[in-house]
């Protein structure tokens, strides 16, 4: 999962400080890790090298760091196509994707759509190894199943979650 | 492919039970050989459509052709005779009669169509050869697992060389051994003639043997992935 | 579930458990024990009713001898003695039972349901007779019944609450023939009602219409019998064992026996309420008379819920029920026919001895034995018919369409349900073939042409009092100015005896063209005489008296002239031949023609009016209100016998129709079973046609089969009955073709209406279930 894309997207809803934006990813995505702040300045300075965030204020006095940092146009067509854009299938993805739902919810973005993108293509890629299954030997059989019953739990997952997408959006917003 | 026209055609079709829509203004096409998965979480529709393309539930409005024929227009009986000649289908269960044997069941369409006994059952005998049933052939399909009366039940719907096989659920009641050997024995026959297949099913690893999928939720289709290849 | 299946707490519990387990299962447990309830109910009530026709039939009988008026004749008029004239007559076809009554002293007898008698130009009437009169298009009937009405017949002086009666008062009976003087009403020795022979007819009859019901009942216990035995194998897994499984399906059959005893009751005792209402063959009954026989009532009460039970075990005897599902216990071999032609053979056995019509017909003894073989040869249909219909059904190979093939499959796999479902019209029409064979066979002699001429007359006019030949002139001329009179000839009859024998010689006394009507004579004018001939056939007939011998007719004496002309005797118009008759013309016999003789008319009448006949009636009842008015018939028929002709017939179609309705149930459910593949089928693209076909095949193959033991069985119980009695043997293609059809027809009809519920079925829809 994307961190910069993450931390981006938290900053389309609005400036933010730095340890303003730990809290808030924390609360969201951190679970039972939440974030080092050292990480989130790093990653905000390489956002800011790369002009997709820009300083949009420093406070004086208190702590040592009080910048506030809003994002930038090319910060969110940035977010835009990365959640356009289906995950490469793979197992243990759900992170990455739950990631994507919120974020998409929390910034308004239709993400009923990146779960479709996405069980597009799983699906291909589970067409892909079920073609190659077919032709190939009992051990290609046996490879192919192994990453077809993972994908298969993944899409599961996509169909619950566009199931209760609706209650997860009054969740997120609360 | 995208240069044909294809086999069956529909658009905006609308189909209301009672006070929901069960088909809210559906647009798909099917086109010869391809193979399409119907998805989709239980109630959006996925029957009512596959119904409602094979002629066998008409649709309130829309249009719906196959071939040059409408299907809206068209009489009961005309939609039966085609789905007697041009379609095949494969359900979940309840599809075998239980008093014929499974070689009498496979020929039960020729013999509708007015196939003489013996060549129907000759041709009958051949299918449940190529869906590796053959020695159930001459049982009950109350004494044939399930997994064998879904190939017969297979072997049913191509029995008559359908242009288009029509499956609900088709592995619904089996085991993803058997299911995939439905599957695969499906796919392969229908590779070989060109046969298309509209496939309701919920289980991704069905889906996968299809072409493209089309995925419905509260009777509108979601979305429509670029056909592959 | 505690305590040991073989406790005896356990058992009533468990058998408890079952009653209650059978109004479990939501609507579906309601409809079916619903039906079930009904349909035992149906047959219940059945039984009820027919369990009510001893009762039913004394109290009638009782009620009639009590008001029986014919027995006595009293010479002498004394204080206690009444003059009673009948005066029936009837009324488009309505028979309306009269009495003229005249008092000849204070004590005279009141009939049963009057409280005092009818003064001159009164009358008492029956209700269904004053409805009737006070009905619009009556207005004939009040003319000709030209009395005041001063009261109501109560039920103990009537037959039946839809008889038509009425006891008018008169002052003018006094020394009319025809009229009886009595001191009491009622027959002092009542006598059987039925002969034995009727008695037999009425036995068999009651075993041929209740064999089926309780048929009927049989099937009606097993009415959704799948779902019950899913629930039961639903316990085994919760770890029931066998024995408590029977002890459960025990239970819940006893609530559907014992649900449809209740039901029954209902329905007879509803239905008890509105028979009253009914009239049939001139024969009602009243409400409170329908009561069944204790014996017989507690019988059934016992009855109905064993059979429920045997019923219910006998299916699981067939089935097992095991935790996962019912296995049926088919591979059983083949059926063995030997038993099965044991019950039949036995019942002929049972029969045997009584044939050749030597034998006691009217012992108790004879009577169980004809009810027994009776029910033994029907019950013998049922069991041959299983073991028909595999033998039969496994030999249909190939050939044939689809619904052919779907058909013969489906009985080949389960020919004992498939005969099960027919076994109810094949008996009820094998009982109705014996009934009939056995009705034509008595038939052949208690009904005989009359030889009736309808072309010459249709109404026979009699004037016991007589009229002198003046007077018959005028009544002859005022029913020709009757309006829808065509003819009318006349005769006055009388009975003389020639002088010195004991030989009788009937007098006839007529115009010429009169005569010509009774006999072939050729040339007569006024002044002659004739003499018919005897039938040559009788050799013991007395020769006819000669010319020259002297006849005493009327207290007159009479010679016979030399002229006299012997001629052939020609039949009048209601069939009747004078034989060895003297024929005269009113000029022969002057003497005579001033005495009053016995007047004959026969009228020809305008046969479009169906009024003509009345009107007839009223100017008799005009010149004398104890003329006599008959309607002349081809053919005569006792009259208890045609009843109960009607009443076989009538039950036959009731009861094809009780069949016709569990048939249709039982149909119902097996259609619902596969609404999942009749919908597959149609998406196939199944013609409908092609469908329904192979569900008339489907009934119509063990109906085909089972008609035809039906045949064989109905006519040898028919025959060996006609045996029995001594009958010609005979069999009547009509009347099997009729019954045979009526049978095929509940069928067709059964097919006929599980269509729109098939056709339902066949809908899409039927894809969405399980
Ligand atoms: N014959 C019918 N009568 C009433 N409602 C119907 C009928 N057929 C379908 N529906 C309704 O239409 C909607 C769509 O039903 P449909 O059977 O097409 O769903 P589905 O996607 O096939 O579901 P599943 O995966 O459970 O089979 C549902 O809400 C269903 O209740
Ligand atoms: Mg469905």
């Amino acid at each position: 999962m994307s961190l910069s894309h993450t931390l981006l997207g938290l900053l389309e809803r609005g400036p933010r400080h730095g340890y303003d934006l730990k809290q808030e990813f924390d609360a969201q995505f951190g679970q039972d890790r939440p974030l080092h702040y050292g990480q989130v300045y790093a990653t905000l300075a390489r956002l800011l090298k790369n002009g997709l965030v820009e300083v949009d204020a420093v406070e004086h006095g208190g702590g040592p760091e009080r910048k506030r940092y809003a994002i930038t146009a090319s910060g969110v067509s940035d977010v835009a196509k990365w959640l356009s854009q289906p995950e490469r299938p793979e197992a243990y993805l759900n992170s990455t994707l739950y990631t994507k739902v919120v974020l998409a919810l929390l910034t308004g973005r239709d993400a009923a759509a990146i779960l479709d993108v996405q069980r597009a293509a799983h699906l291909d890629l589970m067409r892909e190894l079920t073609r190659r299954k077919t032709r190939g030997d009992l051990a290609d059989a046996l490879i192919c199943d192994h990453a077809i019953f993972h994908l298969e739990a993944d899409l599961r997952w996509l169909e619950l979650t566009s199931a209760r997408l609706d209650r997860l959006a009054e969740k997120v917003r609360s | 492919m995208t240069g044909e026209a294809p086999l069956l055609s529909a658009r905006d079709l609308h189909k209301t039970y009672g006070p929901t829509p069960a088909l809210d203004g559906v647009s798909m096409d099917v086109r010869a050989g391809e193979i399409v998965a119907v998805m989709g979480p239980s109630g959006s529709g996925k029957s009512t459509l596959m119904h409602c393309l094979a002629g066998i539930v008409r649709p309130d409005a829309g249009e719906l052709r196959y071939r040059d024929r409408n299907l809206i227009t068209a009489s009961d009986a005309e939609r039966s005779a085609l789905r007697r000649r041009e379609f095949g289908f494969v359900f979940q269960f309840g599809q075998l009669v239980p008093e014929l044997t499974c070689l009498e069941n496979v020929a039960l369409p020729l013999r509708m169509e007015g196939v003489r006994r013996g060549e129907a059952e000759r041709r009958a005998a051949h299918w449940l050869d190529r869906l590796d049933v053959a020695d159930v052939a001459g049982k009950r399909p109350g004494q044939v697992s399930g997994g064998q009366g879904q190939r017969v039940a297979v072997a049913r719907a191509l029995v008559t060389d359908p242009a288009v096989v029509f499956a609900d659920e088709p592995t619904g009641a089996l085991d993803s051994l058997n299911g995939e050997l439905v599957m695969r024995l499906l796919t392969e026959c229908v590779e070989q003639s060109g046969t298309a297949v509209v496939l309701v099913t919920h289980e991704p690893a069905v889906a996968a043997y299809s072409h493209r999928e089309v995925v419905m939720r509260d009777g509108r289709i979601r979305t429509s992935a670029g056909m592959v290849q | 579930m505690t305590g040991g299946p073989a406790s005896g707490a356990g058992w009533v519990r468990q058998l408890a458990f079952g009653v209650r387990l059978a109004f479990r299962g939501g609507a579906t447990g309601w409809t079916r024990v619903a039906l079930t309830a009904t349909a035992v109910g149906l047959g219940v009530a059945f039984l009820l009713l027919a369990a009510s026709v001893p009762n039913l039939l004394s109290a009638r009988d009782a009620r009639e001898s009590a008001r029986v008026d014919y027995l006595q004749h009293l010479e002498r008029r004394g204080d206690d003695t009444l003059l009673l004239g009948f005066v029936d007559t009837q009324f488009h076809g309505i028979r309306i039972r009269g009495r003229l009554l005249q008092p000849e002293g204070p004590a005279a007898p009141v009939p049963p349901g009057l409280t005092a008698l009818p003064r001159p130009g009164e009358m008492v009437v029956s209700p269904a007779l004053a409805a009737l009169l006070s009905a619009p298009g009556s207005e004939l009937l009040r003319t000709r019944l030209d009395y005041r009405i001063v009261g109501q017949i109560e039920d103990e002086g009537l037959s039946g609450p839809g008889e038509f009666a009425f006891y008018a008062g008169s002052d003018r009976l006094e020394g009319w023939s025809g009229v009886q003087r009595l001191n009491a009403f009622g027959d002092p020795t009542p006598g059987d009602g039925l002969s034995p022979r009727l008695m037999l007819l009425v036995i068999v009859a009651f075993v041929v219409l209740l064999t089926p019901v309780v048929i009927f009942i049989a099937a009606a216990v097993r009415f959704g019998g799948e779902s019950r035995d899913r629930r039961l194998a639903a316990l085994r897994l919760m770890g029931a064992d066998r024995r408590m499984t029977r002890r459960y399906a025990a239970g819940e059959a006893l609530a559907g026996g014992l649900l449809g005893l209740a039901v029954g009751v209902v329905l007879f005792l509803a239905g008890r309420q509105l028979i009253g209402r009914f009239t049939l063959w001139d024969i009602s009954v009243f409400p409170a008379d329908a009561r069944p026989s204790l014996p017989l009532a507690v019988s059934i009460a016992g009855a109905v819920p064993a059979l429920a039970v045997t019923v219910s075990l006998g299916v699981l005897r067939k089935i097992a029920v095991e935790p996962l599902g019912v296995v049926r216990r088919s591979a059983q071999g083949r059926r063995r026919l030997w038993w099965r032609l044991l019950l039949p053979f036995a019942g002929l056995a049972l029969l045997a001895p009584l044939f050749g019509g030597r034998a006691d017909t009217d012992g108790q003894l004879a009577r169980v034995q004809v009810g027994g073989g009776a029910v033994l040869l029907l019950v013998g249909v049922v069991t041959l018919l299983p073991w028909l219909v595999e033998a039969v059904v496994r030999r249909i190979g190939g050939g044939g369409g689809v619904s052919w093939q779907l058909a013969v499959r489906r009985i080949q796999l389960d020919s004992a349900s498939s005969a099960r479902l027919v076994s109810g019209v094949a008996v009820a029409v094998a009982g109705a073939i014996a009934l009939q064979t056995l009705v034509a066979g008595v038939e052949s002699v208690s009904v005989q042409d009359t030889g009736a001429d309808l072309h010459r007359a249709q109404v026979n006019v009699v004037l016991s009092e007589g009229a002198t030949f003046a007077e018959a002139k005028k009544i002859t001329s005022r029913f020709a100015a009757t309006p829808g009179v065509r003819s009318v000839t006349g005769t006055a009859t009388s009975i003389g005896l020639v002088a010195g024998t004991d030989q009788d010689v009937p007098f006839i006394m007529g115009a010429c063209p009169d005569l010509r009507e009774m006999a072939e004579i050729t040339r007569c004018r006024p002044g002659d005489v004739f003499i018919t001939e005897h039938d040559p056939e009788s050799s013991d007939a007395p020769e006819p008296p000669r010319p020259g011998q002297q006849v005493t007719v009327e207290d007159a004496t009479w010679t016979i002239p030399a002229t006299v002309t012997r001629v052939k005797g020609r039949r009048s118009p209601d069939g009747g031949v004078w034989r060895g008759a003297v024929l005269a013309t009113p000029e022969a016999a002057a003497d005579l023609a001033a005495k009053p003789l016995r007047l004959s008319l026969y009228l020809g009448l305008d046969r479009s009016d169906p009024d003509a006949v009345e009107l007839v009636r009223n100017t008799a009842a005009e010149i004398s209100p104890l003329t006599q008015v008959y309607g002349i018939q081809e053919v005569q028929v006792d009259d208890k016998f045609a009843g109960i002709v009607r009443g076989i017939l009538v039950g036959t179609v009731a009861i094809l129709l009780l069949i016709g309705a569990s048939m249709l149930a039982t149909t119902l459910d097996q259609l619902r079973e596969r609404r999942a593949l009749l919908a597959a089928l149609t998406a196939f693209g199944a013609r409908r046609g092609m469908l329904t076909r192979a569900t008339l095949w489907q009934m119509a193959v063990p109906v085909a089969l089972g008609l035809v033991p039906a045949v064989l069985i109905g006519t040898g119980l028919g025959l060996a009955l006609l045996a029995m009695l001594g009958l010609p043997l005979h069999v009547s293609p009509a009347n099997l073709l009729v019954t045979v059809s009526a049978g095929a027809g509940v069928v067709a009809l059964v097919t006929l209406a599980s269509l729109p519920v098939q056709l339902r079925l066949m809908r899409p829809e039927g894809l969405r279930t399980e």
